[in-house]
């Protein structure tokens, strides 16, 4: 029992669920934003792994941290342009697509990578961010060290969740877009374009998704490998599910998973006996286990996977 | 510009689709070739020639067709019921992980080898059937969407994979790497050509490609499948039990998937490794999408991926151009091939 006290009493463990969390938040508000519009962005797996490439190849070849993240956020943007352009004005299966997308994706940012980076038997690093200490607050005891002493993006991840919450609740643009994802008869009614708002929403969720993958190479594993991703993205399409659409429970969502993650990989360590890959499916299962307790209960946006054609039913 | 559906999508155009997406594909990938720094048209001369050029290359690629049209039936069969199954890479590793687990049962080493082999088949097929019936469990009983669940357990497979082959079913004399105990000789799967590693399991694969045909186009069962799929509502309003349509369909995608994975391990590997799979459940939901759906069309689809594979194996070394290039151009042919598939069916109009 101590362990498991030692364990969740440490600040190393707490200030790392937030670390864990950063890349499943800018996932998970991806989903939101594509899925409150009305598609499924199946895309995820694959742009992520193109935005952790891209960023991580910027910022190799001399670009600065931030231009990393931008060039990623671009490019999942352009991703996501054709997800956009091929489940919303021409309404094929979102499923497909999606996953279409996620490999061809995939495979791009390898080839890519590759050609880059022609031979590696440890993968080059580059100069991750480095952990930036809020003045002041990070010196109030234990939650300091475990809020404020993140990396940048870590910071931008939570401003995103409150800008997100507050933009779909409060602004007519949000009213707009949450709309669009339950009735975009309604929307086209009030002269707004749904076609147009799907399109450039699934744009910006894409690049939020891109972002979450750059932030694995330039503030967590400072390199880029095949297959780094792991199956992040389908997580964050499960969460999104638990999250019931709402940025504040989104958030929620991936905190809680983080902290399963950092608890098991700190459990590891002190368990004997028990097999690694046991600790490791653990992300995966509770993902499935939070979409069955789930599934029945979350309020689904009614137009999601409806392809909308004017004047057709 | 508006589009207009089609009364009758032409034969010819519906033919002719999987075609232009291909070329549509290769156009693409060339412009990445040749970004590369090469001719486009050469390293194109070099993969068909790496895939046809020899004997061993045509072996090659009829032994990396036979999973791909395993997995690609599987995929085929599900999304024409609209069960979204991505999870053949998972089922196809169950079912190798099952085929040498059953293998080292004492007995089988005296069976004669038919019948060694048709029970590990079997085992195989059950293996796969199991790992996608527990996502449709979930859906059927808590309105679990299949798409995440399938994807998810993909990973808690090649995990449970890893466990086994580092634990309890680790082969002694393998030096330390992790790998299963081989299967038994009673259910290795002949060789179809001397010297080379094309198997029988081909022969199956198109027999299950045939079988998947008539199964769909002369059942009472395919008709059922494909009226589940095209509409749910109207299918039960008709009397199509679809639950238990739905739970046949899945025994089958997973079943093919299974197979997949323990005819891999029966005809090439002979253990189980987490490699055993350079992701064939992922490649084949491209082979069913780029074969429409059709089980006769899986077949095309899986040696259009296979030569490509093969082939860019050898071309790569040539040029120094990254393997990874037949990946993307066989990605690359899914999406094409949907924009080709809704343009057989819709008519552009100003």
């Amino acid at each position: 029992m101590s362990v498991l006290f030692d364990i969740l009493s440490s600040v190393g463990m707490w200030e790392a669920v937030l670390r864990i969390a950063t890349p499943l938040i800018f996932g998970t508000l991806g989903v939101l934003l594509c899925e409150r519009v009305g598609v499924l962005n199946l895309g995820i797996e694959g742009i992520m792994t193109f935005g952790a490439m891209v960023g991580w190849l910027s910022v190799y070849n001399g670009a600065d941290l931030w231009t990393g993240m931008l060039v990623a956020a671009a490019a999942g943007a352009m991703f996501g342009l054709l997800h956009a352009l091929m489940t919303v004005p021409l309404g094929l299966s979102q499923h497909v697509t999606g996953l279409g997308i996620t490999l061809f994706a995939s495979s791009f940012s390898y080839y890519l990578f590759r050609l880059a980076v022609p031979t590696s038997s440890s993968p080059p690093t580059v100069e991750p961010f480095r952990p930036l200490a809020v003045p002041v607050l990070s010196d109030i005891p234990f939650v300091g060290p475990v809020l404020f002493t993140q990396t940048p993006p870590t910071y931008l991840a939570l401003v995103l969740v409150a800008l997100l919450a507050w933009g779909l609740y409060r602004t007519p643009l949000g009213l707009a877009l949450r709309m669009t994802g339950e009735n975009p008869h309604a929307v086209d009614a009030q002269g707004i374009d749904p076609v147009r708002l799907r399109i450039v929403t699934i744009m910006a969720g894409s690049a939020l998704m891109a972002m979450g993958g750059a932030f694995l190479t330039l503030a967590a594993f400072n390199s880029f490998f095949p297959t780094m991703v792991q199956g992040r993205g389908w997580i964050c399409v499960a969460l999104v599910v638990f999250a019931s659409w709402k940025p504040g429970r989104a958030l929620l969502g991936a905190l809680l998973f983080a902290f399963f993650d950092a608890f098991q990989l700190r459990l590891q360590t002190v368990v004997d006996g028990v097999p690694y890959q046991l600790f490791l499916m653990l992300p995966y299962l509770l993902s499935i286990l939070a979409l069955i307790l789930m599934a029945r209960r979350a309020r689904v946006p009614q137009a999601l996977m409806q392809p909308y054609r004017r004047g057709e039913r | 510009m508006r589009f207009e559906r089609r009364d009758h999508p032409s034969r010819a155009l519906t033919l002719l689709a999987p075609v232009g997406a291909i070329l549509v594909a290769l156009l693409v990938a060339g412009g990445l070739i040749a970004l590369a720094g090469a001719n486009p048209l050469r390293a194109y001369g070099l993969i068909l020639k790496g895939a046809f050029g020899s004997r061993l290359g045509i072996s090659e690629t009829l032994t990396r067709a036979t999973p791909l049209i395993l997995t690609g039936l599987a995929a085929a069969v599900a999304f024409r019921a609209r069960l979204w199954n991505i999870g053949g890479e998972g089922q196809l590793y169950m079912g190798a992980l099952a085929v040498a687990g059953f293998g080292m049962i004492p007995a089988l080493v005296a069976l004669p080898a038919p019948v060694a082999i048709l029970l590990c088949l079997a085992v195989g097929a059950v293996a796969g059937m199991v790992l996608l019936l527990v996502p449709l469990g979930l859906r059927l009983k808590f309105g679990v969407d299949e798409v995440v669940t399938t994807l998810l357990l993909n990973f808690v497979a090649v995990l449970f994979v890893s466990l086994m082959i580092e634990g309890p079913m680790k082969d002694p004399l393998a030096f330390g790497w992790p790998q299963s105990v081989p299967v038994p000789d009673s259910a290795v799967l002949p060789q179809l050509m001397a010297r080379t590693r094309l198997h029988l399991g081909l022969l199956i694969a198109v027999a299950a490609a045939v079988f998947t045909w008539w199964l769909q186009s002369r059942t009472v069962f395919g008709m059922r499948a494909r009226a589940a799929g095209l509409n749910p509502r109207a299918a039960a309003f008709a009397g199509v039990p679809l639950g238990r349509t739905l739970i046949a369909v899945a025994c089958l995608s997973g079943g093919m998937a299974g197979l997949a994975g323990a005819i891999e391990v029966m005809g090439v590997k002979g253990y189980v490794t987490t490699d055993l799979s350079p992701s064939y459940g992922y490649s084949g939901i491209i082979i069913a999408m780029l074969a429409n759906l059709n089980p006769i069309g899986v077949i095309g689809a899986a040696l259009f991926s296979a030569v490509m594979f093969v082939g860019a194996d050898s071309m790569s070394r040539a040029l120094s151009i990254p393997s990874y290039i037949a990946d993307v151009t066989v990605a690359l042919s899914l999406l094409t091939m949907l924009v080709a598939i809704f343009l057989t069916q819709y008519r552009i109009r100003r």
